[in-house]
């Protein structure tokens, strides 16, 4: 075989739309090896971060994406070059899939200045080409994702921004104030919640008066989508671009699952029971699911995925070490990036008055 | 008896809501989750849900449901997960708590407090990491305290329940988990700080160092090692920094003749700026025999990167330096 199609097992809910994406939806060999490669360096990165940080190695806050995998695999296949995304704290497999190296995530995380953003923002602030973070304020991002759209229409660009937050960020006040601007002015963006369950400690119906979160934009057309599923992903975020870049904004709910807890602090078990976490283990896994599904059609054998596994595992075990050696940046670099394009010489005050340093 | 920061903020607020029934708790994962920074523990399990309420993701509109509750006579003690999110809410603090009063000629009083963690933590970066000193205590209307130790963080929080005014009480999560002493007295359920009032942690005559919150520690160890040069540094614990107890600043330069101001926040216009202006408009201006430094936090957002960071916050080392430089010692 040299393609994969089948039939979605749940349909897209719709709001506001009279037609949705295929059910049927397909690969071919090398889509499904790259699909499944990235999914697994994902998660194998994550669960090096969590190790990293049970070693004090990474610190504060660290966010891990295990489990959501196949939403940012998905979507970022669909998505031209040039189109733009930007995402909150939950950031690490967002980064690595706008085309951040493993060692630039690993070593941001680890502080150092191979770090994509030399170790100067960690976890949370994560940036790259038409990536725009990394916000660590929940709901920030959203009102940022129309904005960045509103370049790409202002500039005739064709392309689109995805504006990506959790189902917590669903009841920000600025998140309903960017549906509507986007609707006004017809804004080329893609709102994407990614609903793993959780706002860190409060499930879904605790806190959020409606968990349909694909019709809360109200006038925004939206569609729920099984964010487990990478093609079904894929599938859904091709018609929310050509119908973004048509008609203006639309609101993709990913269902999808965060394994760990909310943050490294929080165990993620005083709110859920382990049985669920299993659970979703077992019976929904993003990589797991979609490796069954292509070995079971013939598309690739397991020994083909065996050897992307144990690619994925020597990759990380070199990224690992060179985020534990590589060097920190000198203490100067702390007093620069203040400003863009300072005034020759200008300079700025450290910790007491005897301590001024020129800031490039 | 030894007794954390968390553990006292905590029985501040038992006490409190034990105390009257008007005083409510409301904020973000502190009723079931006991706490993002487990300062609420056992707080839902005792009170229930109708006085330990747990809010959304929504910060803009639970603190105006808060404030909305306190125009209307509740008692709400508001929680900011820290304080770097209250600024997705600050319009309602300072637009509606902090002017109606005055708005109103006196008719409709807004008795509510503020709190959770302020300044930096670890490792939590820029967006995470800044200190609302300034912005706060900048505010007419409002009332600001910042404690140090358990026993100000009880008394301090206990007064400001009890106030009839919008207070701001500004922690630090550093802090939650250190130990303190508390007196007999501090373990009563009357215990109240005055709101205004400065606190002299360690008297001395040859230098007055200023500080609030985690930069009272600053000044202590700063002290310490001062001692062991035959300097006696005076260490003013603000508690308060609205209104500033300008009295006990006055009455220690009169004494020492010197000052050092430290913070964690950014320098400009900041509360050791504050300070400054205050001795200059004062009699105490007649007393300094030299220059009075600020120790602050770097003028920079906060890097994540351990060595970045650490260079970025004072140290009792950036106040040694400041206190020899005032005592011309080399």
């Amino acid at each position: 075989n040299t393609t994969i199609s089948y039939t979605i097992d749940k349909s897209y809910d719709l709001h506001r739309l009279e037609q949705g994406p295929s059910l049927e939806v397909s690969c071919n060999k090398e889509e499904a090896l790259d699909f499944y490669r990235k999914m697994q360096y994902i998660r194998r990165l994550e669960t090096t971060s969590g190790n990293l940080y049970k070693d004090k190695q990474i610190r504060g806050f660290c966010h891990l994406y295990s489990g959501q995998e196949a939403v940012c695999v998905g979507m970022k296949a669909a998505l031209d070059q040039n189109d733009s995304v930007i995402t909150a704290y939950r950031a690490h497999g967002w980064t690595y899939i706008m085309g951040v190296s493993l060692l630039g995530v690993l070593a941001e995380l680890t502080g150092r200045r191979t770090g994509c953003a030399k170790g100067k923002g960690g976890s949370m602030h994560m940036y790259t080409k038409n990536f725009y973070g990394g916000n660590g304020i929940v709901g920030a991002q959203i009102p940022l994702g129309a904005g960045i759209a509103l370049k790409h229409k202002y500039m005739n660009e064709p392309n689109v921004c995805v504006a990506l937050y959790g189902d917590g960020a669903a009841n920000q006040g600025q998140v309903f104030e960017a549906y509507n601007m986007a609707k006004l002015w017809n804004l080329p963006v893609i709102f994407v919640c990614e609903n793993n369950g959780y706002a860190m400690g409060t499930s879904v119906n605790r806190g959020s008066a409606s968990a349909d979160f694909y019709t809360r934009g109200d006038f925004v057309p939206g569609m729920r989508v099984d964010g487990m599923d990478v093609l079904g992903v894929r599938e859904a975020t091709r018609f929310a671009r050509d119908f973004a870049l048509t008609n203006g904004p639309i609101l993709l709910e990913m269902v999808t699952y965060r394994y760990s807890g909310h943050s490294m602090s929080d165990p993620g078990t005083s709110y859920r029971n382990r049985e669920e976490v299993q659970e979703v283990r077992q019976k929904r896994d993003p990589i797991t699911t979609f490796s069954k599904r292509i070995t079971e059609a013939g598309l690739v054998t397991p020994e083909e995925l065996k050897e992307i596994d144990n690619g994925v595992r020597a990759e990380m075990q070199e990224v690992e070490r060179r985020a534990l050696t590589d060097p920190e940046l000198d203490v100067q670099e702390l007093y620069n990036d203040v400003y863009y394009q300072p005034e020759p010489g200008f300079k700025v005050r450290g910790c007491d008055n005897f301590t001024y340093e020129v800031s490039k | 008896v030894q007794m954390t920061v968390r553990d006292a903020l905590n029985s501040a607020i038992d006490e409190e809501l034990a105390r009257d029934q008007k005083v409510i708790l409301i904020g973000e994962e502190v009723a079931k989750y006991d706490g993002a920074y487990k300062v609420s523990k056992g707080l839902f399990a005792k009170y229930g849900e109708t006085r330990v309420i747990d809010t959304p993701i929504s910060e803009m509109g639970f603190t105006g449901i808060a404030v909305g509750a306190a125009m209307a006579g509740l008692k709400p003690v508001c929680e900011f997960m820290t304080f770097n999110f209250s600024m997705q809410a600050i319009d309602q603090v300072v637009n509606s708590a902090a002017k109606t009063y005055y708005m109103s000629a006196g008719q409709v009083s807004v008795p509510i407090v503020f709190r959770g963690p302020n300044g930096s933590a670890l490792g939590v970066a820029a967006q995470h990491s800044q200190c609302f000193a300034a912005w706060y205590s900048h505010v007419p209307g409002l009332k600001v305290v910042s404690p140090y130790s358990s026993e100000d963080a009880k008394g301090l929080l206990k007064a400001a329940i009890r106030d009839p005014n919008p207070v701001v009480c500004l922690e630090n999560e550093i802090m939650y988990g250190v130990s303190f002493p508390m007196s007999q007295e501090a373990l009563s359920s009357d215990y109240v700080i005055p709101i205004g009032k400065a606190k002299i942690e360690r008297p001395g005559k040859h230098i007055t160092l200023i500080g609030h919150s985690r930069a009272v520690q600053f000044c202590l160890e700063a002290a310490a090692e001062m001692e062991k040069m035959g300097v006696e540094c005076e260490v003013l614990n603000l508690r308060t920094l609205r209104p500033l107890d300008e009295e006990a600043i006055i009455n220690s330069i009169k004494k020492t003749n010197h000052l050092v101001t430290v913070e964690q926040g950014w320098p400009q216009y900041g509360v050791g700026a504050e300070i400054i202006a205050k001795i200059m408009e004062s009699e105490a201006f007649n007393y300094l025999d030299a220059p009075i430094y600020r120790v602050s936090g770097a003028d920079v957002p906060l890097a994540y990167a351990k060595s970045l960071e650490s260079n970025s916050l004072p140290t009792a080392q950036n106040v040694i330096k400041s206190i020899k430089k005032s005592l011309n010692i080399n």
